[in-house]
C-alpha cells in the first residue's frame, strides 16, 4: 500500500481533532505520513502515532509563523516530493484549503475541497462532497496528478489504530514567494473553555430571535449544560451581539456536529449551507412557518425566552 | 501612475434557486437565474474604495463565464468599475478550478495589473481557493480572506480573521487579495451608474486569445472528474410540537431519548 500524506493541524503543538479524523480516513486508501510544522512535533508524535501515522515528518522554522501560507505550501511540497504520496490529505481550514490548493498547482494536481467522507477506489480515492447548500451529494475523485483533498471536521469518527510513528526530520529550503506576505502582528482568540465550534459534538446557535448581545448568556447557557460549542446567525452576528468567529453558515463555519440546536433562527439557504448535514437538528422558534422546521428531528413551537432556560434547567436536574 | 486593479468576479446561479446538475454533472444554469455572486459585490466595493483613495486609479472587471455572465459584469459596472473583460468559450464548459485558474491568471496578465481584488469564495463551488491558486500562478504574494484592507506606498496591509487569532499582512504590489464579507457592505448601483455602465467598454476575449489550448479546459481538460451527484434524501419529517408550558419538558425529553442528556 502506498503512502498518504496528511497534513497536521495543531495549536502549540497540540494537535486538533480532524487531524485524527484526517489520519482514520487515510488510513482507508494507504499508510498515513504525517507532516508536522512548527515547534512541538515529538511531543504531537505519540497522538499522531495513535491514530495511525507510520511517520511523522517534522520541521520547525520561524517562517512557518512570520508569513503567510506559503512557507507550509513548500514544506509540503517538499514532503510529497520525497515520500511520492497516492494522496495528500488536508484538513479543510480556510487556511488548509488555501495550502492544498498550492500545493495541487506545484504538484500539478487536481484538488477537491472539502470532502465529508473519503474511500479506496479503483481509480485512486472517491470523495464524497455535500454541495448547493447540501442539497446534493456528489461523489468525485482526482484524475491527474497526485490527488490533493480537504477534508471537513467531523466527517469520520476518530479511531485509534497505533502505528510506529518515528519522527523524522524534513529539512525544507524556502522558496522566494515564501517570504512574500508578512505576518505583522498575530492575536490570538481568547479560549472560551468551551469546544471548538466545528469540532464539537453538539452546536447550540441563537438568531435574531435573541435579540440582544445581552441575551446571548441564555444560550451559552444552554450551550454549557450540554458541554456544546456556541454558534450564531449571521443576522445575530451582523447585529454585533455575538462574535463573528462563532457564525455558522455559508460565510461563517460549516458544522456537522451530532446534535445542533437552532433557537430564534430562521432557517435561511445561506444558514443551512453550514449546518444542514448534521446528525440531529433541533429547533425552538416562535413562527410554526419558519423555514428551519423542514429540516428538524424535532421542534418547538415556542418563545425561546421561556423554552431555552426551561430546557437549561430540565437538563441540569436530569444530568444530576 | 495608475493603479491599476483587477477584479474577478463569478457568474453564478442564484443560491435561493432549486439548484442542481446537467446531465453531464456540471452545474444546470438553465432551470435557476444567475447574477452576479453576492460575495464578489463586496470584493468590487472594496476595489472601489481603494481606487477612491488612490491618486489615479482604474478598476476592471474580470469574468470566465458564458454568454449571461456579461450580466454579473454590467453589475459591477453599474457598481462604479470602469471597464470589464470577458473570457467567453464554449470549450470552457465544464472547466475545474484549475483550468479556472490558468484562464484568469492569463486574462490579468494581459489585462495588466497592480492588484487583483477577489471574493472569499463563490457561492456555488465555493471552494475558497481560487485567490491562493491565482498568486502562485502570477507569482505574487496572496493577501487574502481580508475583513480590513488598504493600499499604500506600493504595499497591501489587511486583516485576516483566522480561526485561532487575527493577524495583521503585508505585502508589496503587485498582489492578490480577497475580502471577507465582513469588509464593509457593498454599495448599491446608483440610476447615474446603471445608466453610465451601459456605455462603458466590455472586451470579449476567448481562448486563443489568451493563448491557452482547449485541451487545457473544460470537462475533458478537467483534473478532478464528478462520478456522480444525487439530491439528498429529504429528511424524514420530524416531530414538531407546540409549546404550552411543557415544550421544554418534551423537548428534554426527546433529547434524553438520543442519549444527548
Ligand atoms: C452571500 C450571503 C451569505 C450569507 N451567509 C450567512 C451565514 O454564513 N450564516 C447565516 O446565518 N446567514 C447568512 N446569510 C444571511 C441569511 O440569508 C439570513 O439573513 C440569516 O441567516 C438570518 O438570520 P436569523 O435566522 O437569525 O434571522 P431571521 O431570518 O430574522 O430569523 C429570526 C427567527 O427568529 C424567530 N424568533 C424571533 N423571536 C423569537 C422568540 N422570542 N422565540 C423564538 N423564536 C423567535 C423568528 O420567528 C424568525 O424565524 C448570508 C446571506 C448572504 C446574501
Ligand atoms: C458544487 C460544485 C463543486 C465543485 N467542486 C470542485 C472541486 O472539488 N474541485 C475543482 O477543481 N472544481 C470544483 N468545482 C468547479 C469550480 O467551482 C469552478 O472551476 C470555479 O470556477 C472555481 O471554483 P469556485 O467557484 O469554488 O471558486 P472560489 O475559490 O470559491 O472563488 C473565490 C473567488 O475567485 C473568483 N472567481 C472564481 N471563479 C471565477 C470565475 N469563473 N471568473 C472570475 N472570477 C472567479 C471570485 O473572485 C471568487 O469570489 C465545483 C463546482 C461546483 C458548482
Amino acid at each position: 500500500m502506498g503512502e498518504v500524506l496528511v497534513y497536521v493541524d495543531h495549536v502549540d503543538g497540540a494537535v486538533r481533532k480532524p487531524t485524527l479524523e484526517l489520519l482514520t480516513l487515510a488510513r482507508r486508501i494507504g499508510e498515513p505520513v504525517a507532516v508536522f510544522l512548527g515547534p512541538g512535533a515529538e511531543g504531537a508524535a505519540a497522538a499522531l502515532a495513535e491514530y495511525g501515522a507510520v511517520k511523522v515528518l517534522a520541521a520547525d522554522a520561524p517562517e512557518f509563523a512570520e508569513y503567510l501560507v506559503v512557507p507550509k505550501v513548500d514544506a509540503l511540497e517538499q514532503a510529497a516530493k520525497a515520500v511520492e504520496p497516492v494522496a495528500v490529505l488536508v484538513p479543510s481550514s480556510a487556511e488548509g484549503k488555501e495550502i492544498a490548493a498550492r500545493l495541487a498547482v506545484r504538484l500539478g494536481s487536481g484538488i477537491i475541497t472539502d470532502a465529508v467522507d473519503l474511500e479506496a477506489g479503483a481509480e485512486g480515492p472517491v470523495a464524497t462532497q455535500s454541495v448547493f447548500a447540501a442539497a446534493f451529494t456528489t461523489k468525485s475523485r482526482v484524475s491527474h496528478g497526485t490527488p490533493v483533498i480537504t477534508v471537513k471536521p467531523n466527517s469520520a469518527a476518530p479511531e485509534a489504530a497505533p502505528a510506529a510513528g518515528t519522527v523524522e526530520q524534513l529539512s525544507v529550503s524556502f522558496s522566494e514567494a515564501a517570504t512574500g506576505t508578512k505576518v505583522v502582528s498575530r492575536s490570538p482568540r481568547e479560549s472560551t473553555g468551551r469546544p471548538e465550534l466545528t469540532e464539537a459534538a453538539i452546536v447550540v446557535s441563537g438568531g435574531r430571535g435573541v435579540n440582544g448581545a445581552e441575551n446571548f448568556s441564555i444560550i451559552e447557557n444552554l450551550a454549557d449544560s450540554l458541554g456544546a460549542a456556541v454558534g450564531a446567525s449571521r443576522a445575530a452576528v451582523d447585529a454585533g451581539w455575538y462574535p463573528h468567529t462563532n457564525q455558522v453558515g455559508q460565510t461563517g463555519k460549516s458544522v456537522s456536529p451530532q446534535l445542533y440546536v437552532a433557537a430564534g433562527i430562521s432557517g435561511a439557504i445561506q444558514h443551512r449551507a453550514g449546518m444542514q448535514t448534521s446528525k440531529t437538528i433541533v429547533a425552538v422558534n416562535k413562527d410554526p412557518e419558519a423555514p428551519i422546521f423542514d429540516l428538524v428531528d424535532y421542534g418547538v413551537v415556542g418563545d425561546l425566552f421561556e423554552v431555552v432556560p426551561a430546557l437549561t434547567e430540565e437538563i441540569k436536574a436530569r444530568k444530576g | 501612475m495608475s493603479l491599476r486593479i483587477v477584479v474577478c468576479v463569478k457568474y453564478v446561479p442564484d443560491a435561493t434557486g432549486d439548484r442542481h446538475f446537467a446531465e453531464d454533472l456540471t452545474t444546470d444554469r438553465e432551470a435557476v437565474d444567475g447574477l452576479l455572486s453576492e460575495l464578489d459585490e463586496y470584493a468590487v466595493e472594496q476595489a472601489l474604495q481603494i481606487a477612491d483613495a488612490a491618486d489615479d486609479a482604474e478598476v476592471t472587471v474580470l469574468t470566465v463565464g458564458p454568454e449571461d455572465a456579461k450580466d454579473a459584469l454590467r453589475k459591477a459596472l453599474s457598481m462604479g468599475a470602469d471597464k470589464a473583460v470577458h473570457v467567453e468559450d464554449d470549450a470552457l464548459h465544464g472547466t475545474d478550478v484549475m483550468g479556472t485558474s490558468l484562464v484568469l491568471a492569463k486574462a490579468v496578465e494581459e489585462t495588466g495589473y497592480d492588484l487583483v481584488v477577489c471574493g472569499m469564495a463563490s457561492t456555488d463551488g465555493t471552494m475558497g481557493v481560487l485567490p491562493a491558486i491565482l498568486a502562485e500562478r502570477l507569482g505574487v504574494p496572496q493577501v487574502t480572506l481580508l475583513s480590513e484592507v488598504a493600499v499604500a506606498d506600493g504595499k497591501v496591509t489587511g486583516r485576516r480573521d483566522g480561526d485561532a487569532a487575527s493577524e495583521q499582512l503585508e505585502a508589496s504590489l503587485p498582489a492578490v487579495v480577497s475580502v471577507t464579507d465582513q469588509s464593509g457592505e457593498a454599495r448599491y448601483p446608483s440610476f447615474k451608474g446603471i445608466m453610465a455602465a451601459k456605455k462603458k467598454k466590455v472586451e470579449s476575449l476567448d481562448l486563443s486569445d489568451l493563448g491557452i489550448d482547449e485541451e487545457q479546459v473544460g470537462l475533458a481538460g478537467a483534473w478532478t472528474k464528478v462520478e456522480e451527484a444525487a439530491p439528498r434524501p429529504p429528511r424524514t419529517a420530524g416531530t414538531i410540537v407546540t409549546d404550552e408550558g411543557e415544550g421544554a419538558k418534551q423537548l428534554a425529553e426527546y433529547l434524553a431519548a438520543q442519549k444527548f442528556i
